[in-house]
Parts: C-alpha cells; sequence; structure tokens
C-alpha cells in the first residue's frame, strides 16, 4: 500500500485501529525507561543540582510544542496546495496536544526557573515567543469552533497556521538574536551537544518517548476529528432527506 | 526519597505532577469525546442514517445470505 493510499480517512481508520495499541505499548515503555534514566540513573547537575531532573521533562515538551505547530504547517500546505482530505484533520487535531504541550513547556520552565534564575517569568525572548506560540495554538482551536463548515474552517485555519510559522524561527534562534536570560541550544548546535552523555541519552530517550506520546494522542484525535465530521455529513443528508425515505 | 532531590524537591515533584495532569486532561479528553461521537454514530445508524459505504456493505451481506 502507498502512503498516498492513507488519504482515504476510511483505510486511515482501520490503519490506526491496528496502530495505536502497538504506539501506546511503545510510548510507555520508551518514556518509562527515559523517565527512570533522568530520574534515578542520570547524576545531578554541577550548578543546577537536582533542579536539572526538571529539563527531562521540560526540554522534550518545549521541542514537542515547536514541532506540533510545524506538523500543523506542514498540514495547512497540504490542505491549501494539495487538498488533502486528512491534512485539515491532521492540523484540527493536532492543535489541542500542542497546546498541552506548550502549556507543559511553560509552566515546567516556569517551576525551573523560580529556583535557578529567582523569577517564574521573565519577558525576554525566548518565553514572550513560547507564550505567542501558546495563544496561536488556542486562537486557531477558537477560529475552528466558531466556523460552522469544517472544509471553510480549514482553509480559514491553514492560512493563519501558515502566517504563524514565522513565529517557528524567532523560537528557534531568540536566544542567538537577542541578548535574553535563557541560556542558547545546547543539545542539537554546530560543534556537536555540550552536555554529558550521562544526561544526553536520557534526555534523547525521554524526548523519544514524549514524541511517541504527541503522535499517538494526535492520531487518536484524528480518529475522533473523523468521526465529527461523518456525523455533520449523515446530519446534513438526514436534515435534506424526506420523512420516510431511507439516508 | 523527596529529600534525595535537595532542596527544590516541591518545584521538580510539581513540574512532573502537573505533566502528568496535563497529559491526563488531553488523554481523558480524547477518549471522552471518542465516547461520545462513536455513541452519535450508532444513534444515527439505528435510525437507518448511513454511510454509502456502509449500505453497500450491508446490501452485500444481506445478497450473500440471499443467495444461500
Amino acid at each position: 500500500m502507498a502512503i498516498i493510499d492513507l488519504a482515504n480517512p476510511t483505510r486511515f481508520m482501520t490503519l490506526t485501529d491496528r496502530l495505536l495499541p502497538w504506539l501506546w505499548g511503545v510510548t510507555l515503555l520508551v518514556l518509562g525507561c527515559g523517565l527512570y534514566l533522568g530520574l534515578f540513573v542520570a547524576p545531578a547537575d554541577y550548578q543546577q543540582g537536582e533542579t536539572v531532573k526538571i529539563m527531562f521533562i521540560h526540554v522534550p515538551a518545549a521541542w514537542l510544542a515547536m514541532f506540533g505547530y510545524g506538523m500543523m504547517a506542514a498540514s495547512a500546505l497540504g490542505t491549501l496546495i494539495w487538498r488533502h482530505p486528512l491534512a485539515d484533520v491532521a492540523a484540527k487535531a493536532t492543535a489541542p496536544v500542542g497546546a498541552a504541550f506548550t502549556l507543559m513547556a511553560l509552566i515546567t520552565g516556569s517551576l525551573w526557573g523560580k529556583p535557578m534564575w529567582g523569577t517564574w517569568w521573565e519577558w525576554d525572548a525566548r518565553m514572550t515567543s513560547v507564550l505567542i506560540l501558546f495563544l496561536m495554538y488556542l486562537g486557531l482551536i477558537a477560529l475552528w469552533n466558531a466556523i460552522e463548515d469544517p472544509i471553510k474552517g480549514g482553509r480559514v485555519g491553514a492560512v493563519l497556521i501558515l502566517v504563524g510559522s514565522v513565529n517557528l524561527p524567532i523560537i528557534k534562534f531568540s536566544v542567538d538574536w537577542w541578548n535574553t536570560l535563557h541560556q542558547p541550544a545546547s543539545v542539537f548546535r554546530m560543534g556537536g551537544s555540550t552536555i554529558d552523555a550521562s544526561m544526553l541519552y536520557p534526555l534523547l530517550i525521554c524526548a523519544i518517548g514524549a514524541t511517541l506520546l504527541f503522535l499517538t494522542l494526535s492520531l487518536m484525535a484524528m480518529r475522533n476529528e473523523i468521526l465529527r465530521r461523518r456525523i455533520r455529513a449523515l446530519r446534513l443528508v438526514a436534515a435534506a432527506t424526506p420523512v420516510g425515505v431511507s439516508a | 526519597m523527596i529529600e534525595a532531590l535537595g532542596p527544590h524537591a516541591g518545584f521538580i515533584l510539581a513540574a512532573y505532577a502537573v505533566s502528568a495532569l496535563i497529559v491526563l486532561v488531553v488523554l481523558g479528553w480524547i477518549l471522552l469525546d471518542g465516547v461520545l461521537l462513536r455513541r452519535q454514530m450508532r444513534d444515527l445508524e439505528a435510525r437507518g442514517i448511513r454511510r454509502r459505504s456502509a449500505r453497500k456493505a450491508a446490501a452485500k451481506a444481506s445478497d450473500v445470505k440471499a443467495a444461500s
């Protein structure tokens, strides 16, 4: 079966029905291993002490906040250029999951910032741009809920997603472009990671586990969105059918 | 265990607790939404309102039954 065949919502539902139990199993296994290594095996940082343990959830959450919006931007292109039947569904289903991971990044960052920086919040470029990302997620969810027709809502949402995607490079490079309180990139950078392997591997395993969790939740939400559209279509058919005649 | 987390144990535990809560709320919302949607779909099907593919499948099944 070619990848393009998954564009058929019925095939997508059948495939994800089989895939989701396995995906849940792998997610729990990888995330469980990552959190165990992060909490019980990785050493305390020489500067941050045990507070570094917050990084094993904060960093993956922050990466996935951007990854989720990136997925939505790719879906928006699929909606506007190829009119892919699942692209709009994917964008709409990913938004609440992305918003949740962005909120997680903001709260865990704040809980790390208070003991380390002495403040819960600072209006610096990185934190402000991530807060804007969170507000964009909420704005898109509100927009989709405000427009009755999902096709029309999908196209309007897709345009807004692409306009908002300008925020992604701002988030990524904010620590380089401006003088911020937030530390610069320490994992994916020219010259290699600055993190010791004893902390880097648990962090990467946590990131893989959190990514699997993100994808699993997004696939579940996509299945719901397909079902919601089918119900809407059936109701429209039922409303247009004279009483006593089967739809 | 909590003492081993040092003087900032409260912040570390709060970070993990809030993260778990956020994931559980999203998961609970998705599961509940799915249950409600499947119930609505079943109600529509019980009223004879079906998708074309479901009607074709039902017709094919009844043809096979009649032939046998």
